[in-house]
């Protein structure tokens, strides 16, 4: 019987010639993730595990969530993860200003592979299947362990196969592809499950595309979403990854206990509703909703192209006098890029907010929290209720380009609204 | 672990997420102590943790414990003293990290039809047998594997993973 990409990158990572749905699996891992908020509970279970760490070149740290520091308590998280860093000589740690939001970073600085197996204590850490790879989100617990033993436990997941023909049209985001998907099968359609990606409308979406839809597998329950390797991998990997890769294809025999299929031809810039991502309508179809705030930003739409789509709508508007729109660039590099092609110098003169990057509001933690009653349109991940502030505000997941057109007109809206 | 279980039922709906069991905005705490003051504070029983008895169990529709994987959410549980979650099915990274604690996180289709909140329930282990007191109805629970049976037994992972070191032994799943 043949396997799928996520079982190959299984048995081979647990020393099997052979795995298959169901099985549970100890693997060796690659690489180890975690953050200012999962890290510093882990240290003190590692602690009592005792020992070194299992690899201090296989684990990243970065401090995200609640930083630049928002106050002491979050102050005192980062200190916690800096103080480990230097006694346990982590080589992948990215201070405040020398790097950004984890999952943008960790492609960006080619950390992450093909065929590379990854976990990371945060839910979004599966954004790495974008690069073939699998990768899967852990608790504080799972962490521990990992830090201590470099392995870790998986039941090998059954696979959806999500086939994607035609070609994405312009205008049409990643984020799109994906609150599309999740509007198809669900919040849990994905439960425990891996999305694998294929046909061949997956040529059709550049890199950053990937790496937002692989990011929201999460919000559809999967354990990790994953792309195949082709030309649009190897070009984004070149110069970035230093190290050898193995670029895995499923075999043409593999077993999947689902196909869905999606025509991106047929796709429309769409937006979630309160309060969850599975809440998907076209954004044709939704009439006036007024907001109050625009994030563009985060682990999800916080890369160059993001930036980027954002900069070409806003240029020459400005932001609806009613609304903050808060743009966050996802890292250093994207900060920078973003100077150099102008579109920072845009974002400030149309009225927006730019921020160094952060998870911040995302979370709810700082830098744009809603008050009772507030609407916003974010390019975030989740829109669960009070998930960006107080219990009675409300998030509306979209695209960059949805998320743009709206700041402007000051309510849900979508380019052509422009015109 | 304790072979069976009995406490009041508190009946949430489908798709809990980790926002609602435990708000965002408590993430920098790192004690349990402290962490456990705001269990269920973002759902439709706010006020859970003052109405809650150590023993007590949780039983949750479809999904429970979607979204984030900040283990906050099944600390806080385990801290109000929750001696198991039932569900129609569970959310991955919440289940994981609810077994990593020793937090017994047990699926069982229908159950949620079968439990209103105040109920009595029995739950054993062993047999999968959970029983509402109050009407008499039995449901089955999904049953677990060994691997996972041997975490919860141990009282967590990491309690398993001390005692295979002790034991010379490594973290081998077969």
């Amino acid at each position: 019987m043949g396997m799928n990409m996520t079982e190959k990158i299984l048995a081979t990572h647990a020393g099997l010639k052979e795995v298959a749905a169901g099985q549970l699996v100890t693997c060796k891992l690659d690489m180890v993730l975690a953050n200012d908020v999962t890290a510093p509970p882990s240290f003190k279970e590692f602690e009592k595990i005792g020992g070194p760490v299992f690899d201090n070149t296989k684990i990243v740290l970065v401090p995200d969530h609640f930083t630049p520091n928002k106050d002491i308590k979050s102050a005192g998280l980062s200190k916690a993860v800096r103080d480990f860093v230097n006694k346990h000589n982590i080589i992948n740690y990215f201070e405040v200003g020398r790097g950004g939001i984890e999952h943008v970073i960790l492609p960006e600085k080619g950390i992450v592979a093909p065929g590379m197996l990854t976990i990371g204590a945060d839910s979004h850490t599966c954004t790495y299947g974008a690069l073939g790879g699998f990768s899967t989100g852990v608790g504080t617990t799972d962490l521990a362990v990992a830090l201590a033993t470099g392995e870790a436990w998986f039941k090998v997941p059954e696979a959806i196969k999500v086939k994607l023909t035609g070609t994405k049209p312009a205008g049409i985001t990643g984020k799109d592809v994906m609150l599309t998907l999740i509007d198809m099968i669900g919040v849990d359609g994905a439960l425990y499950k891996t999305l694998e990606f294929s046909g061949e409308g997956v040529h059709s979406l550049s890199m950053d595309d990937r790496l937002t839809i692989a990011n929201m597998a999460i919000e559809a329950g999967g354990k990790n979403g994953i792309f195949p390797v082709d030309e649009v991998t190897l070009a984004y990997i070149k110069n970035r990854v230093k190290k050898p890769y193995t670029i895995i294809e499923s075999d043409a025999d593999a077993k999947y206990c689902r196909t869905v299929t999606i025509n991106l031809n047929e796709l429309v810039p769409v937006v979630a509703f309160p309060h969850l991502p599975g809440n998907t309508k076209k954004v044709d179809e939704i009439g006036d909703i007024k907001i109050d705030q625009v994030v563009i930003g985060s682990c999800t739409n916080g890369r160059i192209e993001d930036m980027r789509i954002a900069a070409q709508i806003l240029k020459g508007h400005t932001v609806h006098k009613d609304v903050r729109c808060i743009v966050i660039p996802g890292s250093q590099q994207v900060y920078k890029e973003s100077i150099k092609k102008g579109y920072i110098d845009i974002f400030i003169d149309a009225g927006a907010a730019v921020s160094t990057p952060t998870c911040g509001p995302c979370l709810g933690a700082h830098m744009g929290i809603l008050a009772a009653g507030e609407r916003c349109v974010s390019t975030t991940n989740r829109n669960f209720r009070g998930r960006m502030g107080h219990v009675d505000s409300e998030v509306y997941l979209a695209g960059p380009q949805v998320a743009a057109a709206s700041a402007i007109l000051g309510k849900i809206a979508q380019p052509k609204d422009l015109q | 672990m304790k072979k069976i279980v009995q406490g009041t039922a508190f009946v949430f709906g489908n798709n809990i997420d980790t926002d609602q069991i435990y708000p965002g905005k408590f993430v920098e705490l790192t004690e349990i102590a402290d962490i456990k003051k705001h269990a269920m504070s973002g759902s439709e029983i706010p006020d859970l943790v003052d109405k809650f008895k150590p023993g007590d169990i949780i039983v949750g529709g479809k999904n429970f414990g979607c979204g984030s994987s900040r283990e906050h959410a099944a600390i806080t549980l385990k801290g109000i003293g929750t001696s198991a979650i039932l569900a129609e099915s569970f959310a991955r990274i919440f289940f994981r990290n609810a077994i990593n604690l020793g937090l017994p996180a047990i699926t069982c289709k229908g159950i949620h039809a079968l439990i209103n909140s105040g109920d009595q329930i029995s739950i054993n282990f062993t047999s999968g047998e959970i029983k509402n007191l109050n009407t008499g109805k039995i449901a089955y629970a999904e049953p677990m594997n060994d691997y996972i049976m041997n975490i919860l037994q141990s009282g967590g992972i990491k309690a398993m993973i001390l005692k295979m070191q002790k034991e010379k032994k490594t973290l081998q799943t077969k």
